[in-house]
């Protein structure tokens, strides 16, 4: 048995590298994905809310693991071979979508009627004043709990350690494997997942603390 | 793509998905009652307690809150054990699902007691309640009434995270998914089944956790309006 040495927690520390890269893709497809869908839930078009609001309950309504299940093994055999970290990164943009979507429905609707109404009687169009009226406005109130879901987001990559894609956890497994000191590796793993997320929450508090200090508190 | 879709192993598989959901259920059902008294209790240490224990239940929070939920059933299990406490997978996975809940529930509860209004606890206070009693008879309920739907939420997201216990070999619905899908090799199939069974639960645990709601909560009941 190899003792645990420096080495190990070295190659855990490179390992959270991809922890980050995999993030980086569930969010930015996420994002990518997702800003349509909260456009569709506040669409004048029922058959567009229907279909975005059924896409959110049906992602929402099966956990992660299965949905990265379907990407792995069952695009695989529909004829896909798809690499553990688009398999991954596939599952983590649905998941990421769905719960960014219905973040981002509420900030849209959080902006007062009465601006719609203003740009309207400015005779902007649809187009227009989502870009310079509405969703400049939306995004303020969409950056402190978007932050916020970032932190599921770095927690969930995971999850991508059970198809085989070598992240943080996989690797806290590989060099259990070898050393098997189970409570020390996990307890280090655990600590760098810490010292991602934890800078996230810090923020996304401090922002949502700035964003309602003008609002007075009772 | 010349994928033939074959759904012919559900005709005697179905048992096995059925046996899964129930186990799912149980595990979840009492990791989420245990979870939410693991909570309030937090939650009520959080707000009324002394400042050192303040500190501990807002350490434990963050701790749980920024780590993922995979490895914290892995230091449960494989840890624990490894330093002699011998647990099953089941127990195991129980604990690492009441940990976790307790964390998120503390923080929501937290938030439920804080809205209660300052002056119900002056009013207990004149009526010569101790603090104990007015934190129980005065605080708690209506708490509970305002995050109620962030509770029920966490709630159904707790079943759904309860998936990953599969990885340990906890006996529940997505680990009796693996061992259908070894069998059978159809795993896109198997996957597509077991994710039409969570969405059911998920719906069943939404109406149950209203109906919970309106047993518990006579004003939803009688007036039909959220607190």
């Amino acid at each position: 048995m190899i003792q645990l040495n420096a080495h190990h927690i070295w190659y855990l520390v490179t390992a959270a590298q991809w922890t980050v890269l995999l993030s980086l893709i569930a969010f930015a497809g996420g994002a990518l994905v997702g800003l349509p869908i909260a456009l569709m839930r506040v669409s004048p078009s029922q058959a567009l809310r229907i279909v975005a609001g059924g896409y959110i309950q049906l992602i929402q309504g099966t956990p992660l693991l299965i949905l990265l299940f379907l990407t792995y093994f069952g695009l695989g055999i529909l004829g896909y071979k798809l690499a553990p970290l688009v398999a991954a990164g596939l599952a983590l943009t649905l998941y990421a979508a769905a719960f960014l979507g219905e973040i981002w429905r509420g900030c849209i609707e959080a902006v007062p009627r009465t601006q719609w109404e203003a740009s309207d009687c400015l005779g902007l169009g649809r187009f227009q004043q989502y870009a310079y009226v509405i969703l400049p406005q939306a995004v303020r109130i969409a950056i402190p709990p978007t932050v916020g879901f970032m932190v599921q987001i770095v927690k969930n990559t995971s999850l991508a350690s059970v198809v085989g894609f070598v992240e943080l956890a996989r690797a806290g497994q590989i060099v259990n494997n070898s050393t098997f000191e189970p409570f020390i590796i996990f307890c280090i793993v655990a600590a760098i997942y810490f010292a991602m997320c934890y800078p996230l929450s810090l923020a996304s508090r401090f922002l949502e603390r700035r964003a309602n200090a003008g609002r007075a508190s009772h | 793509m010349l994928y033939k879709f074959d759904f012919s192993f559900l005709l005697e598989k179905w048992p096995a998905f059925l046996n899964g959901a129930w186990l799912t259920i149980q595990l979840t059902v009492l990791s989420i009652a245990l979870g939410f008294v693991v909570g309030t209790l937090c939650a009520v240490a959080r707000v009324y307690g002394g400042r050192p224990l303040r500190l501990l239940v807002g350490f434990y929070v963050e701790l749980i809150r920024n780590t993922p939920l995979l490895v914290q059933i892995f230091i449960v299990y494989f840890g624990l054990s490894s330093m002699g406490l011998k647990l099953s997978a089941e127990t195991s996975a129980v604990i690492a699902l009441v940990v976790n809940m307790g964390a998120y529930t503390t923080e929501i509860m937290r938030a439920g007691i804080q809205s209660v209004h300052r002056t119900q606890l002056e009013a207990a206070d004149c009526l010569g309640l101790t603090r104990l009693q007015s934190i129980l008879h005065v605080v708690l309920l209506p708490a509970i009434e305002r995050v109620y739907p962030a509770l029920s939420s966490q709630f159904v997201l707790l079943m759904l995270a309860s998936s990953i216990t599969s990885q340990i070999s906890a006996e529940e619905l997505t680990a009796v998914a693996n061992n259908v899908q070894s069998d059978t090799y159809r795993s896109f199939e198997v996957y597509i089944i077991v994710a039409v069974i969570y969405l059911a639960l998920s719906l069943l645990y939404r109406l149950a956790f209203k109906a919970i709601g309106l047993v518990i909560f006579e004003r939803r009941r009688r007036l039909g309006t959220a607190l």
